[in-house]
């Protein structure tokens, strides 16, 4: 409906917002939702305005004072194969409007900037690519699409944004993806919608969506000055990944290279896609992902790394556009220990790397 | 309605009108004894109906997890003893038989015979009971109960007869699936078996008081009907943990 | 095919020395009773018990969410009792509610059997629910439980030091309470008719009531054994839904709603039940398209049972079962249009009036269309993801399960009661009573629409500031509806010594049970009856008239 005229939808929505019973429209798929919403609203209005219909005209014709004789009727074929077949193609129309919206919200574009979050009782952890922490909170640039990875460290939440219309529970032991663009500057409510516990209520935040330079701005002073590559990179190299993720001629494991996105064959002979989920579950289970042509000899990292942990590795991962990254840092970690006391492989050091569990 | 279609009706529905010849154990809001025979066998089945879907969820969880972490599911399913599943088929199956004599025997009003076949149904069934039980004990030595004593360590180096059970600890790990399943299981079939022998040792008492030898046959044969379902169960249970993966 | 009707003149009536009510005295005679209609009454009692607790528990997170933040109770407290506002209203009251009082006194009367096929059962199945009822009680006496009414995993049995165990026991308890009355109606309707009561001549109740038993007998084995798995992981810490264990918290969603989906039509199908009834007798006209009304329950009850992963739309279920689940969905919406639109055809040529029940009925006909059309909101998936957990889904289930189950509830209370007491209600103040729960109905309830779409997410005891104005006109609007609800206990109660008698067939209703004394002898029939007429055969009824009825004791 926007698309047809967009003055009239501007019009409709201020007015609506006016009166505090309507949402803002602040990302580019708010007025796609909206739009079924306000068909899904007129449906209703009809179908109830023709339920009304009947029932208050036959209630008023029909009352004994004036028709004191009832007339019998059997049903009428025709007419419940009408009011059948009406609703059935309305409804139809609605399922597929639905499953068009569905595909829109939940099928990110391949340019989108990663932004990760971590659930948990009561709070919203955010970690931006470039090293930003935030709690409770979410700065992102506008009109630039944002996907969001989430994922639970205990219960299950969910990662609501009603300005965006958009929203996903948050599960523990495995991520669940959701992306917006976000269209208007401005602050707005960020909700776990699924029950938590016994603080659910407070488990809410605000998203701040800013300007590109505003943003820029913001991430340059909150960095904490390691991106999550970077903190990837370390724990990379104190778990002893590269020992056998290097790319050596005898090297044990695949080559992490341009992994990210790419198709791989398993050893019962599936193709798989590597995405984040996959990453995190190799991590965890390497044994349910084995890859075709190599020994089945690595460990499971359950218990030994933390989310945060896992995030940055995947990202580390997502970024590796190359292998040279992972010869470089067995250079780095051979020749000097990274200052913030990550553990060089071979070193019995008891310092632990961040992102690792401590057992 | 004419009344060719009302006559029809009453004959399919049994609702004949008697007279006076009720037996003593005809309820006073059923027609006949047919009627009544043929709604409580009806409702048993209904019943089995609801145990298929209690059961049901479980097998259902129990496809899922297998799918997904196979070789812990063959390591598992190694770790049990196959002579008592295989003690604990039989078992089962003759008590079945034992109980669908003692049905017979009701049916045939031989009142010994009934009490005979009921106690050796009792037998068979606390039999399975005690070779269950020692299983399960063997599995709490073996470290296998999840939650409670749990340990992956048995599933790291292969054993004795399944040298090539050499998990990964990920995938050691993921035995306890196999194990809470296992548990849960064969933990729900011995309720059932449990609630079986109490119910059968009720009626045996009120077969030694003279009842069911009358023609009132329908508490006999319903509970036949749920001693049969448990046994069922079984049956699906004993391939689905110890067989199906013997070979791998 | 004209009938006239006139509902007959009480003055007349006089209550019969013998029936149900005063064949047996004392506490004992109903506690181990095995007649179908005392059962029904004992269930009356205790529902209305439990409703009422429910109510309280409504009333408090009413006023808990008069103001944003949270007050008046403690987060930990509002969680509690929305916990037990929520497992004691769908266990304790919605389940139960038609079936195992209206549907247990007027099933047996309805396919003309003395009673049920299993009495006994049918009085175990009560001891059950009170057992059940007294465990939950006892949990909220001791510190309550808060995981809400759904149990979700890990949170239920990992990360909550409530009494998780034991209301997970309590609901287990009420699900066989509620498998047995199923059962026992099944094979009533299979078994026990009186000859010439075919599938085609049964009253629509009783259709609504065999589908809604289906679903009791097969979703609630399902929901056992889930919560069997939950407690036996809180207790011994087995894992099969807890992920640290390689065990799936979505397959615990799987599991519970392929019962609790169902179990909204275990809840609603009774209620279409006694609309049906009501809108047929009050309109002196046969149901319109009796056969649709009565296969679009058994639809209902066999697509009920593939839509349950509509609940987790935004839990990350793969597109392609989002995409089927949400098709189903928009199917299992059609036999409810149809129901609603034949009901309205009924109406036509009709020669309606307005007693309480028909009130009700109407309430229950505009509220329900407004539950239904606002759940294929919910069942369009891109919509589903902004609506679902907020308050929109909150306004969605009260629509269908108070504005639609309480008012049919409500509705068929009424209606039966002459039969259940022998006594009227007050007419004038009932009608008062059903506008006022209209009224505060829609107050309730329709500014949470609203809230839901703002994004107002459910069981939150704290909320932003702005959403104050429309929870206010909710808090306002709930305290209307427990005016609402507050009267029919009171002047039902009271027309228990001082109602009017209402003699056999008060409003000329076609039914078996309203060819019998109210209230009924404890056989029912002084004999068995043989059925030569249609369900709402009104001419058939005229033609009777005058001639003596035979079944009167």
């Amino acid at each position: 409906m926007h698309f047809i005229s967009p003055v009239l939808w501007q019009f409709l929505i201020k007015w609506l917002t006016h009166f505090a019973i309507f949402p803002p429209e602040a990302s580019s798929i708010a007025p796609y939702a909206d739009a079924l919403y306000f068909f899904l609203v007129l449906i209703s209005a009809v179908g109830l305005g023709a339920v009304g219909f009947l029932v208050f005209y036959f209630s008023i014709r029909y009352r004994k004072d004036l028709n004191p004789e009832a007339t019998q009727i059997e049903g009428s074929t025709l007419l419940e194969a009408t009011w059948t077949i009406i609703p059935l193609i309305l409804f139809m129309i609605c399922f597929v409007w639905g499953a068009l919206l569905y595909f829109r919200i939940y099928s990110p574009p391949t340019n989108a900037m990663n932004i990760y979050v971590v659930g948990k009782q009561w709070m919203w952890k955010v970690e931006h690519p470039g090293g930003q922490h935030e709690i409770n909170a979410l700065h992102i640039p506008i009109n630039r699409p944002i996907q969001i990875t989430l994922i639970s460290q205990d219960v299950f939440h969910s990662f609501s944004i009603p300005a965006f219309r958009v929203k996903r529970e948050a599960i523990p032991g495995r991520y669940n993806t959701e992306w917006f663009e976000a269209t208007q500057v401005g602050t707005y409510h960020l909700f776990c919608t699924q029950y938590c516990g016994t603080l659910h209520s407070q488990m809410i935040g605000e998203v701040v969506a800013m300007t590109p330079e505003d943003y820029e701005a913001w991430a340059a002073g909150s960095t904490s000055g390691n991106s999550l590559a970077q903190n990837g990179e370390r724990l990379f190299a104190s778990l002893g990944c590269n020992s056998c993720h290097n790319s050596g001629p005898n090297a044990h494991g695949p080559n992490l290279g341009k992994i990210y996105g790419s198709h791989l064959q398993l050893k019962d002979g599936s193709f798989t896609t590597v995405d984040d989920a996959f990453l995190r579950d190799t991590i965890l289970n390497p044994t349910m992902h084995e890859v075709a042509g190599y020994a089945p000899i690595m460990p499971t990292y359950q218990g030994q790394v933390s989310e945060e942990g896992l995030i940055d590795l995947v990202e580390y991962i997502r970024q590796l556009d190359s292998q040279y990254r992972i010869e470089q840092t067995i250079d780095n970690s051979a020749a000097q220990p990274i200052q913030t006391g990550a553990t060089p492989p071979g070193t019995s050091a008891p310092v632990l790397a961040p992102g690792t569990v401590k057992q | 309605m004419d009344s060719h279609t009302l006559a029809a009706q009453t004959a399919e529905t049994g609702h004949i009108e008697h007279g006076a010849d009720h037996p003593p154990f005809l309820r006073h809001h059923f027609e006949n004894v047919p009627q009544q025979r043929e709604a409580a066998t009806f409702g048993m089945w209904l019943f089995l109906l609801t145990e298929i879907m209690f059961f049901g969820g479980l097998f259902c969880s129990y496809l899922i997890f297998r799918n997904w972490y196979y070789p812990a599911f063959v390591a598992g399913s190694h770790t049990l003893h196959i002579w008592a599943g295989t003690l604990n088929t039989t078992l089962l199956i003759v008590s079945s038989f034992t109980m669908a004599m003692g049905v017979h025997a009701a049916e045939t009003r031989m009142r010994k015979a009934l009490m005979g076949w009921i106690i050796a149904t009792l037998i068979l069934g606390c039999g399975f009971l005690c070779v269950k039980a020692y299983e399960w004990h063997d599995e709490w030595v073996e470290h296998h109960v999840p939650g409670l004593n749990f340990s992956p360590e048995g599933f790291l180096h292969g054993t004795k007869d399944y040298p090539d059970d050499k998990l990964p600890l990920d995938m050691a790990e993921k035995t306890q699936v196999y194990f809470s399943l296992y548990f849960a299981m064969t933990g729900m079939h011995a309720l059932h078996m449990v609630i079986g022998v109490s119910l059968l040792t009720i009626l045996l008492i009120q077969v030694y008081g003279g009842k069911y030898v009358n023609g009132h046959v329908a508490p006999i044969e319903n509970f036949g009907l749920y001693w049969h379902f448990v046994d069922i169960v079984w049956i699906f249970l004993f391939p689905l943990l110890y067989l199906i993966s013997r070979h791998q | 095919m004209s009938t006239i009707l006139t509902l007959p003149d009480q003055a007349t009536a006089r209550l019969p020395k013998v029936s149900y009510l005063n064949k047996e005295y004392g506490l004992k005679s109903w506690l181990l009773t095995g007649d179908h209609k005392r059962i029904a009454m004992l269930y009356l009692i205790s529902i209305t018990f439990f409703f009422f607790i429910g109510a309280a528990m409504a009333a408090l997170i009413r006023m808990e969410l008069l103001t944003p933040p949270s007050d008046l109770l403690a987060a930990d407290t509002y969680n509690k009792v929305f916990t037990a506002h929520g497992i004691i209203m769908v266990f304790f009251f919605l389940v139960p509610s038609v079936p195992a009082t209206i549907g247990n006194f007027c099933i047996p009367i309805m396919v003309g059997a003395k009673d049920l096929a299993f009495p006994k059962i049918n009085l175990l199945s009560w001891y059950l629910y009170i057992a059940a009822g007294i465990m939950m009680i006892c949990v909220l006496t001791f510190g309550g439980v808060d995981t809400g009414w759904t149990f979700t995993t890990p949170l239920s049995t990992h990360y909550l030091n409530t009494n998780v165990v034991s209301a997970g026991l309590a609901v287990f308890l009420a699900g066989f309470s509620s498998i047995f009355t199923g059962l026992n109606f099944i094979v009533t309707i299979h078994r026990m008719r009186a000859p010439g009561m075919t599938w085609f001549r049964l009253p629509l109740f009783v259709w609504s009531h065999y589908a809604a038993s289906l679903l009791m007998i097969l979703g609630t084995p399902v929901l056992a054994i889930t919560l069997v798995l939950v407690v036996l992981e809180r207790t011994i810490g087995i894992g099969v839904f807890d992920p640290t264990k390689g065990g799936d918290p979505l397959l615990f969603q799987h599991l519970f709603w392929f019962y609790s989906h169902p179990a909204v039509y275990i809840m609603i199908l009774p209620g279409m039940g006694v609309i049906s009834e009501v809108i047929s007798t009050f309109s002196r006209k046969r149901v319109f398209g009796y056969t649709a009304v009565a296969f679009s329950s058994v639809a209902i009850a066999v697509f009920g049972f593939f839509v349950w992963a509509h609940h987790m739309f935004v839990m990350g279920i793969s597109n392609y079962s989002a995409l089927v689940f949400s098709l189903l969905t928009m199917l299992v919406a059609v036999p409810s249009a149809i129901k609603i639109f034949n009901w309205s055809a009924t109406l036509y040529k009709g020669s309606i009036t307005f007693e309480t029940p028909m009130l009700y009925a109407f309430g229950f006909l505009g509220l329900f269309t407004i539950g239904g059309l606002t759940g294929v909101f919910l069942g369009s998936l891109g919509m589903d993801i902004h609506l679902t957990e907020t308050y929109f889904i909150v306004a969605h289930f009260h629509f269908v399960m108070v504005g639609g189950m309480l008012m049919a509830y409500l509705s068929g209370v009424h209606f039966w009661w002459p039969k259940m007491t022998g006594r009227m209600y007050p007419e004038g103040i009932s009608k008062l009573a059903a506008v006022i729960t209209f009224v505060g109905f829609v107050l309730t309830f329709f500014p949470q629409f609203i809230l839901g779409y703002l994004g107002m997410p459910r069981r939150y005891a704290a909320y932003p500031p702005e959403f104050q104005v429309l929870n206010v006109f909710s808090s306002a609007g709930a305290s209307v509806l427990g005016v609402g609800y507050l009267l029919p206990l009171l002047y039902l109660t009271w027309s228990l010594k001082y109602g009017k008698i209402a003699g056999p067939n008060p409003w000329q209703a076609t039914g078996l049970e309203w060819q019998i004394q109210s209230p009924p002898l404890t056989e029912n029939f002084a004999e068995t009856p043989i059925v030569t007429h249609e369900a709402y055969d009104y001419e058939w009824l005229e033609s009777r008239k005058g001639s003596e009825v035979p079944t009167v004791g």
